[in-house]
C-alpha cells in the first residue's frame, strides 16, 4: 500500500503537526519506504492468534478510585508556557 | 586513578577510607569538564549538586549508615525526570522543562546514596540508534577507528550519552532506557556492559514515555558486577507504575559468581543474519566456546519469527509513541508556538518542537492506528508479537539463556546510514526480539574488530531471571578479559 500526498497531509492533520506543502514529497517517500518494509508482516499466518497488547502477560492492577495526589497548583503550573492566575491559557476557542 | 575504578572497588575504597566521596566525585566532575566539550555526552551538568551530595555521602560513610551506592558518581539519561533539574528528552519541545517530581528509578538510586553528575544526551525521545537525532547535537563515541582519528563515530543509541560517559570514564555508571535496543546497542558500540531487565522489573514512573509496552529502564557500567550493583538499587515494585511487577529483587551481585556449569545455552539459528561480518560470527563462536569451557551445554535452538521482529517493532512502537507524544501540545508545559486558533497552536508547536525522526514515527503511528488500517497493521503486529513471545517461551522450556551478537556491526561514523531510515532501523535486528517479548538482555564487551572497535555479545534470559543473565555475562566477561581503553582515554590509561 502506497501513501499519496493527500493521505500524508491527512495523517499530518490527524497528528496535529503542520506539514508545509514543500515537505510533502520527501515525507511521502520516507513513509512509503517504511511502510513498504513493514508490509512483510502480511505473509505471517496469524489465524487464531490472540493479539498481545502488553510487554508482559500480566493483568493490570486496580486501585480504589480516589484522589491520591495534588493540592499544589503552583508546581503544576510552573512549566506552563502561558498562564493567567491558576489557569493554563489557550487562544480563544468559543466565539 | 580514581576514574578507572569499578563501582565495586570504589565502594570498598570509600568504606576503607582510602579516598573520600568528595575526591571520587571531584575526579569525575573534572573528567566531565575536560571531555564533555569534545564528546557532548551530557546535556546538563550538575557539578555543584554532585559536590554537595558527595559531602553528604562522606558524612553518611563516617556515621556508618551509608547506602550501597554512597558517593558513586553516575550519569542519568535525560529521559528520567529529576526534581528541579531540567529534563529535555533530547527534544526542543522540552528544552526548558523542569520536572516538579523525581522518577522512581532515580529516587531509588539517590536513596542508595548515588551522586548524579548530570543528564546524559540521547536520541530525541529515545528514538534512534545513533544519538544523531538529539536536538542538543550528536554524542561522539570515545572510541576511534585505528589510524582514522578524523572519522567521528556514533556511540549508538538511544542511550548514547550514557554509554559514552561510562566508556570515557566521566561516570562510573549510568542509567539508560531500552525500548528496542537502546541500552544494549550503545553498550556494544562503546565497549561497556549494559542490561535491559525484564519488562516490569524497573519502574517507568517519571520516565518520559516513548512506547509504554516496551520501555524499560536499565543500567550501564564497565563491568557485569557493577551493573548488578546498580540494577539491584534501581529495581523494585512501584505502585505508581501499573505494569511494575511485585516480586522481590534478587541479589544480583551474588548471582555473578554462580558460573554456568550445567546450564543450557541456546544458539538461535535465525540470528545468523545474511551479510553479518565474519568477525562478528567468529566472536559469537568464541563466546560459545568460552561458555562450553566453563561447563555449559550449547544447544541449537530456533526462534522462527525472528525475521518479523523489526517490522513488528516499527508498527507497535510508533503507534504507542503517536499516542504518548500527543501530550506535547504547547499548553501545559514545554515549548509553545503561537497560532491564530488552538489547532494552529498545536500544529505549529509540534512542527517546530519535534525533530524529523520523531515526526516520521508519529505519522507512521497515526497511520497504522487510523480507521481502515488498524486491523491490517496494528492488530496484525500485535498478533505477530504474540508469536514472537511464544518463540521465546518455547525455547526457554529447554534452555536457560541465549547467546547472540548484540549488533550487526561495530560503531559507524556520523553521517552514515542517515538518509535511509530503514537502514538505521536494522541496527536493532538482534535486540528488538527480546524487547518485544519483554525478556531481559545484557550486552557485554567481548572483543575488538579489525578497526580496533569494540563488539558486544548479548545474553538473553527468561522473564525475571536476571540472575542467570548476570551469571552467564560474568563468565563471558572473565573469558574475554576486555581491558582495552577508548582512544580518548588511551593516553591516560597507565
Amino acid at each position: 500500500m502506497s501513501l499519496d500526498a493527500e493521505t500524508v497531509l491527512r495523517i499530518a492533520k490527524l497528528s496535529r503537526i503542520s506539514l508545509p506543502q514543500a515537505d510533502v514529497p520527501r515525507m511521502q517517500t520516507e513513509l512509503n519506504a517504511i511502510l513498504g518494509w513493514i508490509e512483510q508482516l502480511a505473509e505471517v499466518n496469524v489465524d487464531g492468534i490472540e493479539p498481545l497488547t502488553g510487554g508482559a502477560a500480566i493483568a493490570l492492577r486496580l486501585r480504589p478510585d480516589v484522589v491520591t495526589d495534588g493540592g499544589y497548583p503552583a508546581r503544576i503550573l510552573a512549566n506552563a508556557p502561558a498562564r493567567d492566575g491558576l489557569f493554563f491559557t489557550v487562544p480563544k476557542v468559543v466565539e | 586513578m580514581l576514574t578507572n575504578l569499578t563501582i565495586a572497588a570504589a565502594r570498598d575504597g570509600l568504606r576503607a577510607r582510602k579516598f573520600s566521596a568528595v575526591e571520587l566525585v571531584d575526579a569525575h566532575v573534572a573528567a566531565v569538564a575536560a571531555l564533555n566539550p569534545t564528546l557532548n555526552a551530557f546535556i546538563t551538568v550538575t557539578g555543584d549538586a554532585a559536590r554537595s551530595d558527595a559531602k553528604a555521602a562522606d558524612a553518611a560513610l563516617a556515621r556508618g549508615d551509608a547506602g550501597e551506592l554512597a558517593g558513586i558518581p553516575l550519569a542519568i539519561k535525560d529521559l528520567f525526570c529529576t526534581n528541579g533539574v531540567r529534563t529535555t528528552a533530547g527534544s526542543r519541545i522540552l528544552e526548558n522543562f523542569v520536572p516538579p517530581y523525581e522518577s522512581t528509578v532515580t529516587a531509588n538510586l539517590k536513596a542508595a546514596g548515588a551522586v548524579f553528575l548530570g543528564k546524559a544526551n540521547l536520541d530525541e525521545f529515545a528514538m534512534g540508534s545513533s544519538n544523531m537525532t538529539s536536538a542538543f547535537g550528536p554524542v561522539v563515541n570515545p572510541w576511534q577507528r585505528a589510524g582514522d582519528p578524523a572519522a567521528l563515530l556514533v556511540p549508538g543509541g538511544s542511550s548514547g550519552g550514557s554509554a559514552a560517559a561510562v566508556a570515557a570514564r566521566m561516570a562510573m555508571g549510568a542509567t539508560g532506557t531500552d525500548t528496542g535496543g537502546s541500552i544494549r546497542q550503545p553498550a556494544s558500540f562503546c565497549g561497556v556492559a549494559g542490561i535491559k531487565p525484564t519488562y516490569g522489573r524497573c519502574s517507568r514512573f517519571g520516565v518520559v514515555a516513548f512506547a509504554s509496552s516496551l520501555d524499560q529502564p536499565g543500567s550501564f557500567a564497565r563491568t557485569v558486577r557493577d551493573n548488578a550493583i546498580l540494577l539491584g538499587a534501581m529495581a523494585g515494585f512501584d505502585a505508581n507504575d501499573s505494569t511494575s511487577f511485585n516480586l522481590p529483587v534478587a541479589n544480583y551481585e551474588a548471582a555473578c559468581n554462580r558460573g554456568v556449569k550445567g546450564l543450557r545455552i541456546g544458539v538461535p539459528r535465525e540470528y545468523r543474519a545474511d551479510g553479518m561480518p565474519a568477525e562478528i560470527e567468529a566472536l559469537w563462536q568464541k563466546g560459545l566456546d568460552w561458555l562450553r569451557a566453563a561447563g555449559a551445554d550449547i544447544v541449537d535452538v530456533s526462534l522462527p519469527h525472528t525475521k518479523y521482529g523489526l517490522a513488528t517493532y516499527y508498527i507497535v512502537a510508533p503507534a504507542e509513541a503517536s499516542s504518548n507524544l500527543s501530550r506535547y501540545d504547547g499548553v501545559r508545559f514545554g515549548r509553545r508556538v503561537a497560532g491564530d486558533d488552538l489547532i494552529e497552536l498545536y500544529e505549529r508547536t509540534r512542527a517546530e518542537g519535534f525533530g524529523e525522526e520523531v515526526k516520521r514515527r508519529i505519522l507512521i503511528g497515526t497511520y497504522v492506528l487510523s480507521a481502515g488500517y488498524y486491523d491490517a497493521y496494528y492488530l496484525r503486529a500485535q498478533k505477530v508479537r504474540a508469536l514472537i513471545l511464544k518463540d521465546f517461551t518455547d525455547v526457554f522450556a529447554d534452555v536457560d539463556a541465549l547467546l547472540t551478537p548484540t549488533a550487526p556491526s561495530a560503531a559507524f561514523a556520523q553521517g552514515e546510514k542517515m538518509n535511509d531510515p530503514v537502514a538505521m532501523y536494522l541496527n536493532d535486528i538482534f535486540t528488538v526480539p527480546a524487547s518485544i517479548a519483554g525478556v531481559p538482555g545484557m550486552s557485554v564487551p567481548a572483543g575488538l574488530d579489525r578497526q580496533g572497535l569494540p563488539l558486544g555479545l548479548q545474553i538473553i534470559g527468561k522473564p525475571f531471571d536476571e540472575e542467570t543473565v548476570f551469571a552467564v555475562s560474568q563468565v563471558i566477561e572473565d573469558a574475554a578479559g576486555f581491558s582495552h581503553m577508548p582512544a580518548i582515554r588511551a593516553g591516560a590509561a597507565a
